[in-house]
């Protein structure tokens, strides 16, 4: 194979994981533009939504695209009522508590799901409909499951983009984004877009968990990929939807790449290296817009 | 409840505010002394560990807790000063210069952390210094030449000239005493202007500046600071522990560090103590509990964890203020029996779009 084919197929693979890594970098993005909060857990709802469509799958016989979305329905209803139980008394505390809550949330779900007889620690396989099929062109290759993963991201791309800009209570969680105040004066009620926030970012970490699970499969630690997806969170400038997605795939491209032409454990922290680059250089990220500090 | 007259500035910045608390601490001295005596081995080696624990949370205490800079970064700290520590005695090093230069090298680490910290806080600060401590745990594992990668280093039983700490209790009152050197020390660094500097950067970035509080210099100054103490306990971790490898300096490290300023009680020394002593103590009073539980519970390997980020969860949501902040509360409600006002501690929340960076 020739080496530009071969960067072309590293980039390719890249811009799969990519997806992922902006799916639940949207997640976070979502929560941090509507209550200033990063839920450290996010990567826990990739998990829950994994053992769920996997549950549903293997136990139940339910076909692939019914299970992704219950499951990715069910998780919705999780974040709606993880919010209402343990989040909504935090708003306004200072930051810490809340980065040290949903911590300690992660570490709390994680083990949770340890114990659930079925899942426990063991690593599970999904069924899906695109396994060992795969795509040629020339000599590049892509498998139906990275193929899968770059469509079915680009489907809720527009979804969620629409739900944004044509529904009554997108307008009203753009709005409160901008200014919580303002929004209040309007006569949107804050809570309830929390709420729903919370309901959205909680269904897009599970969807991803599930686009992801034919990949890694189904472990109760795949939710550490979800860290990995908050310098893609960063790198979009964190306030941004199309940003998290390209932070998302930037970060992917970089790590396939690196997988590939520099040392071993580069890979593993590539993303953590452009973090800090970017912390030092450009703040703000990509498509973030600098804010200036008033007394 | 007592009123204190106060006729010069010093009176407000002494060690002790009442003759009373002095004889109190001399009595809790005194009790940690003579605990070898009155307890088993196994409870000694705890207590050592809430020792180490409680050097390192002072440390993240003077960064988190007054200065207000949250960092998520710490296990680096903590790594690099039972790394160096290791490497120095594994080479033939005496304790007594690897102690110092652990903490020195962390506390170097930590201004080169502090710099790009300088433009960050709240989020971005806890992101980029969980990014730091990966990259960390990375090169701890790669750089096989000096670490020995995931191989790990195994230490020989510490001993400093002739005299071995081969006994737990031995080892024990190592640690108590430089626990007791190191909140000596942090005390008097928070009663200095450099310490009231710190906690004038933690109550308002803008105003301290306004009274002429050089920003740059303060927080990488608490940053270093902070990562000092954390290496030392680290130090002391390595040589308690007598193995590490890259493992036992992960992120969970961080978030225990932050769980002990945090339940202890931020912006207190004492916090950082009652925290250590919570967290060492949590995995053993579940251990204890264990036999009340149902079999299926029992049998779970996820039960501590599970329960760990419970309590945390438990704490932020009801009782913010911490372990020493529920003390204040108790104390408080005797001093001011019967006037004592339910919203006392109540605090102020804001709605408001939050400063962001």
């Amino acid at each position: 194979m020739s080496l530009l084919n071969e960067i072309l197929q590293a980039v390719l693979y890249g811009i799969a994981t990519g997806c992922i890594y902006g799916l639940v970098a949207l997640g976070f993005v979502l929560i941090y533009k509507a209550t200033e909060v990063v839920n450290f857990a996010q990567g826990e709802m990739m998990v829950l939504g994994a053992f769920i469509a996997y549950t549903l799958i293997t136990f139940l016989g339910l076909p692939y695209w019914a299970a992704l979305l219950l499951a990715t329905f069910s998780l919705g209803i999780f974040g709606l009522l993880l919010e209402r139980i343990v989040l909504r008394s935090l708003i306004g505390e200072p930051v810490f508590s809340v980065v040290m809550l949903t911590i300690g949330l992660g570490i709390f779900l994680r083990s949770l799901v340890s114990m659930i007889p079925g899942w426990g620690t063991e690593t599970h396989g999904i069924k899906t409909p695109f396994a060992d099929k795969a795509v040629r062109y020339g000599e590049l290759l892509l498998s139906w499951e990275y193929l899968a993963i770059i469509l079915l991201t680009v489907v809720l791309i527009i979804i969620i983009s629409c739900f944004f800009r044509f529904t009554k209570i997108g307008v009203a969680m753009r709005a409160t984004a901008q200014n919580q105040l303002a929004a209040v004066y309007m006569g949107i009620s804050v809570t309830r877009v929390f709420s729903y926030t919370w309901t959205i970012s909680a269904a897009l970490g599970g969807f991803a968990g599930i686009l992801l699970s034919p990949i890694t499969f189904v472990h109760m630690n795949m939710g550490f990929i979800g860290l990995r997806a908050l310098p893609a969170a960063v790198l979009g400038g964190f306030e941004s939807i199309p940003g998290a997605i390209v932070g998302g795939i930037v970060i992917g491209v970089t790590e396939s790449l690196a997988g590939v032409y520099l040392p071993v454990g580069l890979k593993d922290i590539a993303a953590y290296i452009i973090l800090i680059f970017v912390l030092i250089i450009r703040p703000e990220g990509l498509f973030g817009i600098k804010e200036k500090k008033k007394v | 409840m007592r009123f204190l007259m106060k006729r010069n500035y010093y009176e407000d910045i002494r060690l002790f505010k009442y003759r009373s608390t002095f004889f109190w601490y001399a009595g809790l001295l005194a009790l940690c002394c003579f605990l070898p005596i009155l307890v088993d081995d196994y409870v000694i080696s705890q207590l050592t560990f809430i020792c180490i624990y409680s050097i390192a949370g002072v440390g993240l205490m003077i960064l988190t807790g007054y200065t207000g800079q949250i960092s998520l970064g710490h296990s680096a700290f903590f790594a690099i000063g039972a790394y160096t520590s290791a490497i120095i005695t594994i080479q033939g090093g005496h304790f007594m210069l690897a102690l110092p230069a652990a903490g020195i090298l962390s506390g170097l680490v930590g201004i080169v952390i502090g710099l790009p910290a300088l433009r960050l806080s709240g989020l971005y600060l806890a992101i980029a210094t969980m990014g730091f401590a990966f990259i960390v745990e990375e090169i701890l594992l790669r750089w096989e030449t000096v670490t020995r990668g995931s191989l790990g280093i195994t230490l020989e039983i510490l001993s400093i000239s002739s005299f071995t700490f081969n006994t737990e209790s031995r080892f024990y009152y190592l640690a108590l005493i430089i626990l007791i050197l190191t909140i000596i020390l942090a005390r008097n660094i928070l009663r200095s202007p450099t310490g009231r500097a710190l906690i004038a950067i933690r109550d308002s970035e803008v105003a301290s500046q306004a009274i002429g509080v050089s920003l740059p210099r303060y927080k990488t100054l608490a940053f270093a600071i902070s990562a000092f103490f954390t290496g030392i306990g680290g130090c002391l971790y390595a040589h308690k522990v007598t193995f590490i490898n890259p493992e036992s300096f992960t992120i969970i490290v961080s978030i225990e560090l932050l769980a002990i300023v945090i339940i202890g009680g931020l912006g207190s020394l004492h916090g950082a103590v009652y925290g250590a002593i919570f967290v060492i103590f949590l995995p053993q009073l579940i251990i204890m509990t264990k036999d009340y539980m149902p079999t299926f519970f029992r049998e779970q390997t996820g039960l501590e964890p599970a329960l760990y980020g419970l309590m945390i969860m438990l704490f932020i949501l009801f009782e913010p203020m911490g372990i020493y902040g529920r003390w204040l509360k108790i104390k408080f409600y005797f001093e001011m029996f019967p006037l004592y006002k339910k919203d006392t501690f109540r605090r102020e929340r804001k709605f408001y779009k939050a400063e962001r960076r």
